[in-house]
């Protein structure tokens, strides 16, 4: 478990925080820019010093200012990866990647080796080369793989994606999947982008104005107002997490949620953990099981709660068995018209192919 | 094709200016970082005192290291009586007072680099497990190469030509202080020195000339090692 409790003032802002985190485990530290996600990032880095605080990973007290225990960033064995990459200029791809497992302590435990990690990032073909020769997406990689050698207990990504265009996203985010599922290594992942969040985190640090507004399961936050607040809402819905049953006769996913059961246009084997994200206006609300229409998701689900929401819509969340939610936007004139309120029965709708689910590989925590 | 006391002249000018630049170089890059990276009261005062040598005219300069450096100077005395070591009217004090002269440039050059240099790569270091010290010269310094090496050879080409503070502090000795410039200003002093004076003259602007292009070449290299 990392246990992290920082203060810090700097000028008007303040951060003050209290969180923990899963070992190992990806856990979002989300949040609008100007947050304090960054300022986070380097205290817990040892970049800079809180005000007051202690940081723990495990067993092992980094920081703890009751004591005045201030481990120095160098030998915190915190891997960091930059929004701006930060590889030396002036080194090669493989000297860059082989500056911190040089400095390693003398017999320290390198359960990262070299070959690994160059084969699972794909950088065989970079070594030799300056980074001014790589690509944003490729200077990424080279920066998260020069982090993994100097062997971290924990890696903190800051927004490692934030400077990239769609297409260089698109070709990073699988590496960044593909370390979350092989290392044991737990990650503290900033973003302002959702959807990253949604791919690769299964908890969440929702962070305002240098507080903590929302804490724990991806699923769980999903629904806190604060994010709606931060996502837009185009982009409310609740988060689901299940496991694929196999595939139906017409070829669709099925998958396991709570007590109900989704079908997705998505390929993935059975047995997978898989996490989506179903939109809130892409869910219908009937007050009977309808027929007669091409949507192949019916689920049985009792009404939670009626919320006022943007414009003349309401939002309405929706219980649909063992702790599973959908949020669900309609107009306020059609809760009106169906009669919506607490503990009423009624059928939520969802279109298979307006689903789409990110697979964890790693078995389910 | 140089005449002996020429190519006295042209070598002793390009030793002082070497030696100069290398006693400058360690201070010039503690000072430099001292000023960009450092807070202190008086740090204001400090930066116009290293600053000093390049609105003071020369001849003070010079006064002024004879003050302290002289065998009777507080410093030029100790060096003296300790070791046994006298720089007033060598080579060796004109290369200090060359040194002093170009000072201010060296640290101007270097500080210009380290403000511009992304202080994230040293954090970046610092997380890869890298000390201060290691920090330093495994990042910083190579970092700031161009800079330092655009402060030496500037320094370099204006040492070969610094007058005033070595005339005063080192005296104009044939075969020990008497530069280029002085050699030029001698021969300017003498009735027939006019030829002399010219050839003087013409190797000074070749060899400042040669210096600039030498630099000019250096720092292409440098920049494209480094990708800018």
């Amino acid at each position: 478990m990392l246990r992290v409790q920082l203060y810090k003032r700097r000028g008007d802002f303040t951060l003050d925080v209290d969180f923990c985190a899963p070992v190992p485990g990806v856990t979002a530290l989300f949040g609008r820019s100007g947050c304090g996600k960054s300022t986070l990032i380097s205290l817990i880095a040892g970049l800079l010093s809180p005000d007051q605080g202690r940081i723990q990973i495990d067993e092992d007290t980094l920081l703890d200012t009751t004591r005045h225990l201030d481990v120095d960033a160098r030998h915190r064995r915190i891997g960091v990866v930059f929004q701006d990459a930060r590889l030396f200029p002036h080194l090669s791809v493989l000297d860059n990647l082989r500056y911190g497992a040089k400095r390693l302590p003398r017999g320290a435990p390198a359960p990262i080796g070299f070959d690994d990690v160059i084969s699972m990032l794909g950088l065989g073909a970079l070594t030799a080369r300056r980074p001014h020769q790589l690509s944003g997406g490729e200077q990424q990689r080279v920066a998260l793989g020069r982090a993994l050698l100097a062997q971290p207990k924990l890696l903190l990504l800051d927004e490692p994606l934030a400077s990239l265009d769609l297409a260089r996203r698109e070709e990073v985010l699988p590496y960044f999947e593909k370390l979350r599922d092989a290392l044991a290594i737990p990650i503290v992942y900033v973003s302002h982008q959702f959807d990253e969040v949604l791919r690769l985190a299964t908890r969440v640090v929702l962070l305002e104005a240098g507080r903590v507004r929302a804490d724990g399961e991806l699923a769980t936050v999903s629904r806190h107002p604060a994010l709606r607040d931060i996502v837009g809402p185009d982009a409310v819905g609740a988060v689901m997490s299940g496991v694929v049953d196999g595939t139906d006769d017409a070829g669709l996913t099925r998958i396991q949620v709570g007590d109900a059961e989704l079908v997705v246009d998505e390929l993935a084997p059975p047995g997978q953990r898989i996490q989506i994200q179903v939109l809130a206006r892409d869910v219908i609300v009937a007050a009977s099981r309808p027929t007669g229409l091409s949507v192949r998701n019916a689920v049985s689900a009792r009404v939670v709660s009626v919320t006022p929401d943007v414009g003349r819509a309401v939002l309405v969340e929706l219980d649909i068995g063992r702790t599973s939610t959908l949020l669900a936007r309609i107009t306020a004139r059609a809760a009106q018209e169906l009669e919506l309120e607490s503990d009423k029965q009624v059928w939520a709708l969802i279109k298979a192919v307006s689903l789409r689910g990110h697979v964890f590989s790693a078995p389910g925590r | 094709m140089l005449s002996p006391a020429e190519s006295e002249a042209l070598f002793l000018s390009l030793s002082v200016a070497a030696r100069s630049v290398l006693f400058n170089l360690p201070f010039a890059i503690l000072v430099a970082w001292v000023l960009t990276r450092t807070r202190f009261t008086g740090r204001t005062v400090f930066d116009a005192f290293v600053h000093l040598p390049l609105v003071l005219p020369p001849v003070v300069v010079g006064y002024l290291l004879l003050v302290l450096f002289g065998v009777r100077g507080p410093i030029g005395g100790w060096l003296y009586h300790s070791f046994g070591i006298q720089l007033a009217f060598t080579s060796a004090g004109a290369a200090l007072a060359t040194a002093v002269m170009s000072f201010p440039l060296v640290v101007r050059s270097i500080r210009l680099s380290l403000d511009t240099l992304d202080r994230g790569l040293e954090d970046a270091a610092r997380t890869l497990g890298a000390g201060a010290f290691d920090r330093f010269v495994s990042i910083t310094l190579p970092l700031i190469a161009p800079g330092i090496l655009a402060g030496a050879v500037t320094a370099f080409a204006a040492g070969l030509g610094e007058f005033g503070a070595v005339i005063t502090f080192a005296s104009n000795i044939p075969g020990e202080t008497r530069t280029l410039p002085l050699a030029l200003y001698t021969a300017l002093q003498t009735p027939d020195g006019d030829a002399l004076a010219a050839r003087l003259a013409t190797i000074s602007f070749l060899l400042g000339l040669a210096g600039l292009l030498v630099a000019e070449f250096l720092a292409r290299r440098l920049r494209r090692m480094l990708g800018r």
